[in-house]
């Protein structure tokens, strides 16, 4: 038993690793990426051929971790929230057609939107997929969950959702880790996994099936507890790390029932409301228990939580609104400072993407009107000063096919920005779509070799997107590939206003590399000249 | 006993590394820790900062408390006083004094030092050029670490100082020299 100093990624990735894991599948995105980077960089893993190469995009992530399953292993899927919306459709079915070897999916959700477009609650999903839910209150359990996770997985032959939050997946504490479990042998599933609907039908009345077993997993969960207080008066359900917020400001002041692994323990709940005159629920995110809580209480009980308002409804919780919600005392001492500025990110000196939208905005300037639909990713930034240069940014991908229904509505001149990794995620089939219907658009791939937001991993199609958009039909006239520096500023404009002009699909991949990752390349060359 | 402290700065300044050098110190003296790090956006030049909480007892939240902070660390001195709803009545700021700046709507900057100086307990000091004078202008964090060390209390200046050793050794003497230098200049100004 050793101890480890682990970030909660890390601890989980650890976790997987020691549970016997044979891959993990995911596309990078915050607060989720460090699971995968920590698998890619862990000796064991490495000895042992862990697959851990990113994939496209969450949905293949997804149904290469079924295909895993299916083959008796054990496979890991990371992402943040909003993937879970991408690989949406394998990870319901998954539900449907069950598991094999134990698979667990990792979704990352980011309330305060820290880095993120929304605060959706990825525990919605596994209801909706009807399977367990675990959520570990600290970094320990973070750890042991995973193997848990996947002992449930086998046992029930379901996926298992696991749900942290950034300030689990960022935060770091010692971790006391134990011995590594072998793989699984190579077992490749017997059943049929066709969903036709005489078999989907079949299925699903399995997976309704298994619910009383999950319920009874999760009543009688390790994770999941109550703690009685002496003088019982407000009765607290905690869950996740709501739990840590509870404990700081109150101690063993209040009934507490610790939920840390789904579906709720209805029993325990139950406990908790006939020995407290009134519960209030403390989870992060939206208010999912909260809901369910009411209709197992009924609506004479009196329950608080988001949705009554006493703990705010959007934003993470924090120490401070926990303990206002239950009346404790707290709050600032100082007022804050007059002397201060907000300072948002910015592109780093010398990055392309800044000369990408200076030479959009000299050429577009020029039009009487003109939108540019942008993408998820640091080029995002390009919507703030100085450049101001994007009208919207919605999910990966979309730029290219709101570029193009606004063409089809009759907008010009209609622009798309999106990043090279962003678009081999979702941005081909979009194109796709306009190329079938030679639509008049300008897409803009701006292409740094790298994935860049999440700190610089590999991009799916790097040194094939010209030969990818040719393949998609784009006519290779209409693929012009620019360096994006100051100096080269007259040719840009020039194939801009050149590829506006031209009433079709057109694709322009401005190439430099991130500064980021060259940094990070000359430091190693550096060292490995010495 | 227990220490709260939060580190800040811009993106890019070098915090995470104070952060690993405290959190190196505090696991070898068998304390408990727990720190919070800002990773993603915000890395790219805005404002970053790290809940660094150090404790004998069992610790609960990764967030520390408004009003609660003991040593505000700040690689930078606006950023300073960004966390001060955090700072406990007793707590002590300890910052560079060399705006960064990378807005056109950064402060006055004698406001700013005013503000800093009407607080109950304030050290600045011009952590770069104290680097460079010593040899490592790198090493500016490591200033700051050594300003802060004797402050943090729960862990002693010669705990951090061994952690620092320990945590640049994969990078040789050199390096590690150079920082217990530029450490030991910050130590230095602090008690001056």
């Amino acid at each position: 038993m050793a101890k480890k100093l682990l970030l909660g990624d890390e601890a989980i990735a650890l976790g997987a690793i020691d549970a016997g894991l044979s891959g993990v599948y995911a596309y990078p995105g915050t607060p989720s990426t460090e699971i995968t980077e920590f698998i890619q960089n862990n000796k064991l893993a490495r000895e042992r051929g862990i697959h851990s190469r990113w994939s496209t995009n969450e949905k293949t992530a997804m149904e290469a971790a079924l295909g895993m399953s299916y083959s008796g292993k054990r496979a890991l899927v990371c992402m943040k929230h909003v993937g879970m919306n991408v690989c949406a459709d394998a990870f319901v079915n998954s539900a449907i057609t069950g598991v094999n070897g134990g698979l667990v999916v990792l979704a990352a959700d980011d309330p305060s939107m820290h880095s993120s477009q929304n605060e959706q609650d990825s525990r919605f999903y596994a209801k909706f997929a009807m399977v367990p839910i675990f959520e570990p209150s600290n970094q320990q359990e973070a750890y042991d969950m995973v193997g848990a996770a996947f002992e449930l997985s086998e046992s029930l032959k379901v996926p298992v959702v696991m749900r942290v939050v950034t300030r689990l997946a960022h935060s770091r504490a010692a971790v006391t880790v134990g011995e590594a479990r072998d793989e699984n042998p190579l077992n490749v599933s017997r059943d049929s996994w066709v969903l036709l609907p005489g078999i989907a039908r079949r299925k699903y009345v399995e997976l309704l099936g298994k619910q009383d077993a999950m319920g009874e997993a999760a009543e009688t969960s390790v994770f999941n507890r109550i703690e009685k207080a002496e003088k019982p008066s407000v009765g607290i359900i905690a869950c996740g790390i709501g739990y840590n917020y509870v404990k700081e400001a109150a101690g063993n002041q209040f009934d507490i029932v610790k939920v840390s692994q789904y579906p709720i323990p209805a029993e325990k709940i139950k406990e908790l409301a006939s020995r407290n005159d009134s519960i209030m629920v403390v989870e992060d995110g939206q208010p999912v228990v909260e809901e369910q809580v009411r209709g197992l209480l009924g609506a004479g009980y009196p329950l608080c939580g988001r949705l009554t308002g006493d703990l705010p409804r959007t934003g993470e919780l924090t120490p401070d609104c926990v303990a206002k919600a239950l009346g404790l005392p707290g709050g600032p001492v100082f007022e804050p400072a007059k002397n201060l500025a907000a300072r948002p990110p910015q592109f780093c000196q010398g990055c392309g993407h800044r000369d990408v939208y200076t030479a959009l905005n000299q050429v577009l300037a020029t039009y009487p009107d003109y939108r540019v639909f942008g993408d998820i990713g640091c080029y995002t930034l390009g919507a703030l000063p100085p450049f101001r240069a994007l009208s919207s940014c919605v999910d990966m991908g979309a730029s290219i096919t709101m570029a193009k229904g606004a063409a089809d509505a009759g907008f010009f001149p209609s622009v798309a920005v999106i990043g090279d990794s962003t678009f081999t995620h979702s941005g081909m089939t979009g194109l796709l779509d306009a190329v079938n219907e030679n639509s008049n658009i300008v897409v803009v791939i701006s292409d740094n070799l790298t994935t860049g937001m999440t700190g610089g991993q590999d991009s799916a199609g790097t040194n094939r997107y010209e030969a990818i958009c040719v393949g998609i039909g784009v006519d290779p006239a209409h693929v012009r590939v620019v360096v994006p520096l100051p100096k080269n500023m007259e040719e840009i404009t020039r194939v801009i206003r050149e590829e506006i002009e031209y009433n079709g699909v057109s694709v322009i991949i401005p190439r430099r590399e991130c500064m980021q990752t060259l940094q990070r390349h000359l430091r190693e060359a550096k060292k490995n000249a010495k | 006993m227990k220490k709260d402290i939060i580190l800040c700065g811009v993106g890019g300044q070098g915090i995470l590394s104070i952060a690993t050098i405290i959190g190196e110190a505090a696991t070898r003296a068998g304390l408990n820790l727990k720190q919070a790090e800002v990773h993603g956006m915000s890395q790219r030049g805005g404002d970053v900062q790290s809940n660094l909480r150090l404790s004998t007892e069992e610790i609960y939240s990764d967030l520390i408390p408004l009003g609660r902070t003991d040593v505000v660390i700040s690689m930078e001195p606006m950023e300073a006083l960004r966390y001060l709803p955090y700072l406990a009545a007793d707590g002590t700021v300890v910052t560079s004094s060399k705006p960064f700046i990378n807005i056109p709507n950064y402060p006055d900057e004698s406001a700013l030092n005013a503000e800093l100086d009407a607080l109950p307990s304030a050290v600045r000091l011009d952590i770069e050029s104290v680097a460079k004078d010593c040899g490592n202008a790198r090493g500016a964090n490591m200033v700051l670490l050594g300003m802060a060390a004797p402050y943090i209390g729960i862990l002693s200046v010669d705990q951090i100082r061994e952690a620092i050793a320990v945590v640049f050794a994969r990078k040789g003497q050199e390096i590690v020299d150079a920082n217990l230098k530029a450490f030991d200049e910050g130590v230095k100004a602090s008690k001056n």
